[in-house]
């Protein structure tokens, strides 16, 4: 395995900077790494080698050229397959998007290639976002690299797991109910889900609007920290972004200090159905954050328990109207002859799998005439009581934590047909995307009984992002000097390690 | 139940009184459509004016067209409602492929304008018709059904869409119930579409051009029992779209729901579709089997608070509108309701205006622009506004004649020398040679050859038969070609034989 695999994104940035290493043989270092371990993870559905190391060599020549170099130049990034990319395949994990080439580009991955980053491909993901396993992909399911028999979480499994495999040294994702932060936590790396309006959702195919946050996966802290801030800022074509200075998230990942902190642990994310390695993790997180002179308090969040069918009536609703687009009119499958309302039903039976359906139907359910104030309208408003829970609480702490999910990766299969089992994994994650603020996993270590790694979830509040990376750094640091090494190297999931 | 009613307008009025209400859909003349930037410019090719916005591609974003909602609070205030100091977009959900995302961003129970009116003069009175609410929304694509005998989507071969019109801004203006106009209910009807497209096209907001379909109007129309004071179940009349056919919607559904509730039947609230060619309504898609639409705020966009200060800004530069004008006029021209309408129906009022404002009289004015003008117009079949021939030149007509310099039979020879291209006024006059011969020695000599020409009745005259001039004063006529003035060269013909 190429040594220029093993080096973080900031390493890779310097390196290429200094011309140390050339972007193309970065790019194709990686690109030799997916074509080694692909066919085991499955993270990617499309793999973009040609066009990544065109781009890795304009990098190159801009260097010998003397221009100047964006924060990421040269550095490969992953991409969901949720962001519009122009001359890639976008599917969104669907078979109804199959082939489907946008026109036009995301934002953020318009950024990216601004900042020099290599879009190396498009990784898995649930179809449309919905899942935290992966399983639920119009094509396939990626792997865990720490145990391949595992899920490496959802619906950003591909990402996730992409990074964690050494194929990216980042990737991106978005966090609908927790879709960043529970697979980063499975995968052992570090995932962020920013300020909802913190960046721009243009280009990224909507599953629920109100709650999507595109956001970075890194293997450390401080490469989480500098896609973070690249993706980052407002957009005149998203009118929910948000138009304020970018948080200083990477002067707070170089500086990692909990000293004097006020640290809230959300007493309701503890308890019946928390694996108890997790729970073993997450108290042993606490002692540190004390040791190095936080102050850790318990704050009770009474509503959070009603997050999570809030989530599933907002969400689907959400959904029923979005995905009302794919009809098999204009783009994607589609099915049959006939009438176009006949073509329409056909294209959407084919085209859209069964948990899609599911929230469509839900959705369609919750907003329907005599139900809405029910449904939609009552989820509403145990929102707003959830953005009060957060606002008590950050008036007594600077940030909360909890475990971002309650497992570690569970079996493929495991939940595949049992939705509420799914649905469990983003029970901590949530309520961060109904209140629209900023949350972050990182590894905290193995769970005893499983050997998988667990994460620590932190929650600030809007805008005040730069919090997770201070609390993540230090944490991170802590960890690591504890350990004698990163996390992922003991990760013995795949052949060839 | 027969489509064809026999029973009359006149009869339906002897026993039922007729309610109506508008929906009115307006284009406005944003030079870019609602939520995007492509341009709004009507007739370009098909699926020119798209983008991924507008054709609702994946992950695209709708960004809210500022100017768009000034001219909706410009709307809202000419028609005296309320604008909303925080308002929402709402999703319109239903599935048809001329609407990109299979969903109208819309406004639903939030509404940018409430609670206005619009005075409608009608026959010397006027009639206050309530405004319900004034809201924004975008247009869809545009539907071209190819083969079967309808031109609608049932039977046809296939469809084909342009998107170019996806997007464009749509304000919807809805009327509360109107009662009590009886038998005036058509005119009244007409006269308020009328009256409110003449706001618009003042207010600049939009072209309000019918047949492009930039003004659209659906009819809701009614009918109880004379004396009820609850009103029967509405039908909702589409494709009404001329002002002709607003009247002529609301006569015929008045007509149809009579002899449907005369025959025992009851009223199905329901959409019908008005038929230009034979001027009734056939049944569409009952309400009530109606589509839930599932409304709900749409998430993509933030909330829309017009500041109180933009509001009183955009109240202060509201020009005047129609019924100010209107009052203005008839005080100042001393017309009477007719008279102004005259000018109003001809679509002559602004030409007139600038007349007058040129120098000529009103009355002048009035005479040239509903007299010969309008005549040429007509046989044109264009507006008066759009003939080759300025206010300012009708001025200068008008003015040429007070001097003397152009009798009326010259002056229509040089209105219709401006309108051919000749040129200005007084062009024209040097041109044709059409001024009036007042060289009194020219004249002289003229009328000395008839008088020799013709002794028996200059001897006639010497005798004190006067009214024989006449003959001499035409041939004189005849020999100037039309170009003295007759009373003059009677009375140098007298003088000369005295």
């Amino acid at each position: 395995m190429s040594d220029l695999i093993k080096k973080t994104a900031a390493e890779l940035a310097a390196a290429i900077a200094a011309g140390e290493v050339s972007a193309a043989e970065v790019t194709q270092a990686h690109l030799d790494r997916i074509g080694a371990v692909d066919g085991e993870v499955k993270a990617f559905l499309h793999v973009a080698a040609d066009d990544a190391l065109a781009q890795a060599r304009a990098v190159d020549r801009k260097r010998a050229a003397g221009d100047p170099l964006g924060a990421l130049a040269g550095v490969p990034v992953a991409v969901k397959d949720l962001f519009a990319t122009a001359g890639m395949p976008t599917t969104c994990g669907s078979k109804i998007l199959e082939g489907w080439v946008p026109p036009y580009e995301s934002t953020i991955t318009q950024r990216l290639r601004k900042a020099g980053a290599v879009l190396i491909g498009k990784t898995n993901m649930d179809e449309f976002a919905m899942g935290s396993s992966t399983e639920n992909s119009g094509f396939w399911t990626s792997r865990n690299p720490w145990d391949l028999s595992k899920v490496p979480g959802g619906s950003s499994g591909g990402s996730a797991a992409a990074v964690a495999a050494h194929e990216a040294p980042l990737a991106l994702g978005t966090d609908t109910g927790g879709s960043i932060r529970q697979p980063a936590a499975v995968c052992g790396v570090v995932g962020t889900k920013p300020t909802y309006g913190g960046n721009s959702r243009y280009g990224v195919v909507a599953f629920a609007s109100s709650l999507d946050t595109p956001g970075p996966f890194g293997r450390t802290v401080l490469d989480a920290a500098l896609l973070h801030e690249v993706m980052s800022g407002h957009d005149p074509c998203d009118s929910t972004s948000i138009d304020a200075p970018v948080p200083p998230v990477v002067e707070a990942a170089r500086h990692g200090d909990v000293a004097g902190l006020r640290i809230g642990i959300v007493s309701e994310f503890s308890g019946d159905g928390y694996q108890p390695g997790v729970m073993t993790r997450f108290t042993e997180a606490v002692e540190v954050l004390e040791a190095l002179g936080a102050k850790v308090t318990e704050i009770s969040c009474p509503h959070f328990k009603y997050a999570l069918p809030a989530y599933y009536l907002i969400a689907p609703s959400e959904v029923s109207s979005n995905l009302a687009r794919f009809d098999g009119m204009r783009y994607g499958l589609r099915v049959g002859g006939g009438s176009a309302e006949e073509v329409m039903a056909a294209s959407r039976e084919a085209g859209f799998g069964a948990e899609v359906k599911r929230r469509i139907m839900l959705g369609t359910y919750a907003l329907s005439s005599g139900y809405y104030d029910a449904y939609y309208g009552k989820a509403q408003q145990v929102r707003t009581l959830i953005i009060r829970d957060f606002d008590n609480a950050f008036s007594q702490v600077d940030v909360l934590i909890s475990p971002p999910t309650p497992t570690t990766a569970f079996n493929i299969g495991e939940r595949a047909d049992d939705p509420m089992a799914m649905y469990l994994a983003d029970l901590c994650t949530i309520p961060s995307n109904l209140a629209g603020n900023a949350a972050i996993s990182v590894p905290i270590g193995l769970a005893p009984e499983d050997g998988l790694p667990v994460g620590l979830q932190v929650m600030a509040p809007p805008l005040a992002d730069e919090r997770l990376y201070r609390v993540a750094a230090a944490v991170e640091a802590a960890f690591t000097e504890r350990w004698g090494h990163p996390l992922l190297a003991e990760a013995k999931g795949l052949s060839g390690e | 139940m027969s489509e064809l009613t026999t029973v009359t307008y006149e009869e339906a009025l002897q026993k039922y009184e007729p309610v109506f209400g508008i929906e009115t859909h307006v284009e406005l003349g944003t030079r870019t459509k609602m939520f995007c930037g492509c341009i709004t410019t009507f007739g370009a090719e098909p699926n020119t004016h798209t983008c991924p916005v507008c054709l609702g591609l994946p992950g695209s974003l709708p960004v809210i067209n500022e100017r768009a909602i000034e001219y909706t609070i410009r709307i809202g205030l000419a028609l005296n409602c309320s604008i909303a100091s925080w308002c929402r977009f709402a999703r319109k959900n239903y599935f048809y492929p001329d609407m990109p995302k299979n969903f109208q961003i819309s406004q639903y129970d939030e509404p940018l304008c409430t609670d206005g009116y619009l005075d409608v003069a009608i026959g010397g009175k006027t009639v206050r018709v309530g405004i319900e609410r004034v809201h924004m929304e975008e247009d869809t694509g545009k539907s071209l059904h190819v083969g079967g005998a309808t031109g609608r989507i049932q039977g046809a071969e296939y469809s084909l869409v342009d998107y170019n019109r996806a997007g464009i801004p749509l304000i919807e203006i809805v009327t509360r119930p109107v009662p009590g106009t009886g038998f005036l209910a058509p005119e009244v009807a007409r006269a308020y579409v009328t009256e409110l497209r003449d706001v618009l096209r003042t207010l600049g907001v939009s072209d309000v051009r019918m047949e492009e379909g930039s003004l659209r109007c659906d009819v809701n129309t009614s009918i109880s029992l004379a004396g009820s004071d609850v009103y029967g179940t509405r039908t909702e009349t589409k494709n009404v779209n001329s002002l002709r056919s607003v009247e002529r919607a609301v006569r015929s559904e008045v007509a149809r729901q009579s002899e449907v509730l005369d025959s025992g039947n009851r009223v199905i609230q329901e959409t019908r579709h008005f038929h230009e060619d034979t001027g009734v309504t056939t049944s569409g898609r009952s309400k009530e089997e109606a589509q839930d639409y599932r409304y709900f705020p749409e998430p993509d966009l933030v909330p829309v608070a017009p500041a109180a200060d933009w509001v009183e800004q955009i109240r202060a530069s509201l020009p005047e509108l129609p019924s100010a004008r209107r009052a203005r006029l008839i005080d100042s021209w001393s017309l009477s309701e007719l008279e102004f309408e005259a000018l109003r129906n001809a679509g002559a009022l602004d030409a007139v205006e600038a007349t007058v404002a040129a120098g000529a009289s009103p009355a002048d004015a009035r005479k040239w622009w509903l007299g010969e003008l309008a005549r040429r117009a007509n046989d044109s079949g264009i507006d008066v506004s759009e003939l080759p021939i300025t206010p300012a030149d009708v001025a200068r007509v008008s003015a040429l004649i007070a001097a003397g310099t152009l009798n009326d039979r010259l002056a229509r020879q040089v209105i219709e020398g401006v309108l051919d291209g000749e040129g200005t006024p007084d062009e024209v006059v040097a041109a044709r040679g059409l001024a009036v011969v007042s060289d009194d020695s020219a004249l002289l000599t003229a009328i000395d050859e008839a008088i020799a020409a013709n002794p028996d009745v200059a001897a006639k005259i010497r005798d004190g038969r006067v009214q024989a001039a006449g003959v001499l004063v035409g041939a004189v006529m005849k020999k100037t070609r039309g170009q003295a003035d007759a009373a003059k060269v009677k009375d140098l013909i007298l003088e000369r034989l005295a």
